[in-house]
Formats: structure tokens, sequence, C-alpha cells
């Protein structure tokens, strides 16, 4: 699987990192997401992919294989 | 596709039933058999209204539904909300570009690490008022001793606002949020609001702090009527909210025991517990307004230009295509999808603090007051059918 965010799309709303900590952050000045691993390990995948469902401004994209 | 539709649609808002923690049985009806309707409100225009998780979701993520409530077609709830709205510049009612531009000086303070290294700040405040409630003993309301004075002072101290005036601007947020308020009464309250938050920045501006109100003089980008319409917007939106959600919560768990025993037995579950309250009550109760800019189609239905559209938050919530048994309270339950702060870019910008306040307020109360319960019948509780965020209007407590 390998992440991928976007900052102009992003609001903020800090679910991502909520859900998955280890794989999603903000950035101190604006709270916009920062991505920490763009290919994480298997056994967060599902908590990802929850991530990109919750994200309100859908700013997190999946690509799964 | 495009369905037939009633010769008569449906009054909005229409009223709740036997159930005060369920929504209006017409909005549930309608998520079953029309999803997607036309609604006619107060002033006799219609709109279409969406009750579907998926079809909120998806209303709310696309931007060409716009939030500018100046665009024709925009649909209110009441005689009130427009009043306020086609004045008020407040980026809630703004798209993007303006919007993000505004949102984006805020989310730093909002974002989640912020609100993790307020809790032992929250959790004292959550203690003291716990302190003076059991001070002044039984019965007490746990609304104004309780749910609403812990918003209230803290986001008077992330603002930089002084608590001291928490009179004036409850009263104040309640006459704005009160959908039985005419025009010139919810003018008047915003006025006055404005007003008090523009002498704020004024002094800011002279003696600067680092509380939020101070930091937005400071960029030097905004006008004091910009900085005093974003404070008002955050005042406002973090009183009720919380309040509510805290007192409506401590309620639908004093009504269902077996949670209730549950949550107490393993306070771990707060997190989730506090995401299930969110979903199952649903306190933004009058749905989500957006108004089309070009013909769009959702959940098979064709929504034209210009038309407006009502995103019902409760209704969607209590679907059962996402949530099994939705219709249940059950704090154990996987809830995340739930829409109780709203979906796409206008989400929820303060629900990082409103979740460590709920947490913190819900496992506090429940762990100190081993004996809580009910002061009054609970026939005689009086809910906020009438006001724009729901809950009950005081919550007699005894322990």
């Amino acid at each position: 699987m390998r992440v991928s965010v976007d900052t102009h799309r992003c609001c903020g709303s800090g679910q991502c990192v909520l859900a998955v900590p280890e794989v999603f952050d903000q950035r101190e000045e604006d709270g916009i997401v920062r991505l920490l691993d763009e290919r994480p390990s298997a056994e967060l995948h599902d908590e990802i992919r929850t991530a990109a469902t919750v994200c309100p401004s859908g700013a997190i994209e999946v690509h799964e294989a | 596709m495009t369905t037939a539709h009633p010769v008569t649609p449906l009054s909005f808002p229409a009223p709740r039933g036997a159930c005060p923690f369920d929504p209006p049985p017409a909005y549930q009806r309608a998520r079953r058999e029309q999803p997607v309707t036309r609604v006619t409100l107060w002033d006799g225009s219609q709109c279409w209204m969406v009750t579907r998780h998926a079809d909120v979701r998806v209303v709310l993520r696309d931007q060409r539904f716009s939030s500018d409530a100046r665009r024709p077609g925009f649909p209110f709830v009441t005689d009130g909300r427009r009043a306020l709205a086609n004045e008020s510049t407040s980026f809630i009612r703004l798209d993007d570009p303006e919007h993000a531009r505004l949102r984006r000086m805020l989310t730093a303070d909002f974002m989640i690490k912020k609100a993790e290294v307020l809790r032992p700040r929250v959790q004292r405040i959550v203690d003291d008022f716990l302190d003076r409630m059991v001070e002044h003993g039984a019965p007490a309301d746990l609304v104004t001793e309780f749910a609403l004075p812990i918003p209230s002072l803290v986001i008077c101290l992330l603002l930089g606002v002084d608590y001291a005036d928490h009179t004036y601007f409850q009263e104040r947020s309640r006459i704005m949020l009160n959908n039985g308020s005419t025009a010139d009464e919810i003018r008047q309250a915003r006025d006055e609001l404005t007003e008090y938050l523009g002498r704020l920045a004024q002094r800011k501006r002279r003696e600067p702090d680092d509380g939020i109100i101070s930091r937005l003089v400071a960029r030097g980008e905004l006008t004091d009527e910009e900085v005093a319409s974003t404070g008002l917007l955050l005042l406002v939106a973090g009183h009720e909210t919380t309040a509510n959600m805290t007192s409506l919560s401590t309620l639908a768990l004093l009504r269902d025991p077996a949670q209730l025993t549950r949550l107490r037995a393993e306070p771990a579950l707060v997190k989730p517990a506090v995401e299930e309250l969110l979903r199952f009550l649903t306190i933004v109760h009058f749905g989500l307004p957006r108004v089309a800019t070009e013909d769009l189609e959702v959940g098979g239905q064709t929504i034209r230009a210009g038309e407006g559209v009502l995103c019902m938050l409760s209704a969607a919530n209590r679907d059962e295509e996402v949530f099994e048994g939705a219709d249940r309270l059950d704090i154990g339950r996987e809830s995340r999808r739930h829409v109780a702060f709203g979906f796409g870019v206008h989400q929820c910008l303060g629900q990082p603090l409103a979740r460590v306040e709920l947490q913190i307020a819900l496992e506090t109360l429940l762990r100190r007051l081993p004996g809580l319960r009910l002061a009054v019948p609970y026939e005689d509780i009086r809910f906020r059918t009438d006001m724009a965020i729901y809950g009950v209007h005081e919550l007699p407590v005894a322990w």
C-alpha cells in the first residue's frame, strides 16, 4: 500500500492523526496534514483505510497493491 | 434516474416522535423511502433534504454545493438564520478559497496535539466545577453548574476573553441559537457580541497576550471586524455544542443503565463511548444547509443549480447501511464514521477540543458521583426542540 496526501485539500480536522498517529501528523504552523510514512506496514492498513474514509475533505489517497 | 415525489412535500422541521433521543420519525422514514426528497420551509420556499449517510457525505464533500449564504436559493430554516447569514462574514458561510484562508489561521490552535496538551488544564476545570456543584449540594442543575461552564471557561482561556463576562456572552449566544428568536433579536445579540469582541481586539492590539484573538490581531491581515466575527464564531460554537453534548449524554446514559454500568466498569471505553454518543445524539439537528452551484446528481436525483439542500446529520447517523442496529446506543461499537461534526472542509474545527472536554467531563462525572441520578421525573425534562443545538434546557440531578 502506498499513501499520498493533498495538503491543498486538507482542512486540518485531525481525523487521520486520531486514527493512525504512526502515519499522519499535523504541521505545527497550520495544522495541515504531514505524511510520516508513505509505505506503511501491513498491520496499519485497515486503520489507514478508515483514516481515508473519515477524512472530511478527501485529502488522503490510498493506492492498494 | 428521477424518482417520483409526493404531491405535498414534507413540512420542515418535522416534529420529534416519542423518544427524545431519536431524530424525527419523518426523517427516518425519508431515509428509507425517499432519501433525497423535497421539503417546505417556514416561509413556503422549498429545498431538498438529504438523509442517507452516503449522500450526506457526497454533498458535504463536494464544494460545488456552496456554503455561501449570500447565494440565491440558499436554504434558511428560520427567519432569524436568514437575517444572520446574509450579513455575517464568518468563514462558516464562505467557500474556498476565502474560507480556507480564514480557517487556516486557526487550524493550528485546534490540532490534535494542542487539544491533548490541554488535558490537565481541562481536568482541573472539570474537577473545580464538580467540586463547586457538590459543595452547593443536591439537587443541582447539571447544565448550569457543570456542562455549560466547562466549555465556556475553556474557550475563554483559548480566545483570551475574560470569563467574568460569561453571563453577557452566554445570554447573547443563547438568543442567537434560539430558533424562536426574531430577526431583530438575533441581529441585536450578534451586534452586541461583535462590538464586545471588536473592543477586545482593539485592547489586544495595545496589550497582546498568547490568546487566539491577540494572535489574530498580531498577524496584521485582518480588520478588527474580521477578528470580531471569527471570535464570535468560536465563542458561540465553543459554548453550546459541548455543553449540550455533555448534559444530553449524561441523560442518555442515566436512561440506559446497562450502558452506564458498562462505562463505569470500563473507563477506558470513554473514547469510543463519546464517539457513539456523538453519533446517537447528533445535537446539530436542523441540517447543514448548502446550495448547488451547478446541476448535480445525488443518490440518483438531479439537484439543479440554485436549489438548496439540507443535509440531515441526525438521520445519516442512524443509517442502518453504516451502523447496524443504528437506533440502539452501544458504547462499544465502532462509530467513527459518524458525521456529528459535519463533513467536508467545513467539518467542525474544534472537534479535538470537544472530544477532550467530553471525555474528561463524562469520565470524571461518572467516577466521582457513583450515585448520580435524576432529581425530577424523566417526563418533566424539557428538551431543546426549539434550539439550533439540541439538548436539555435543564437537568436536575442528585447523587
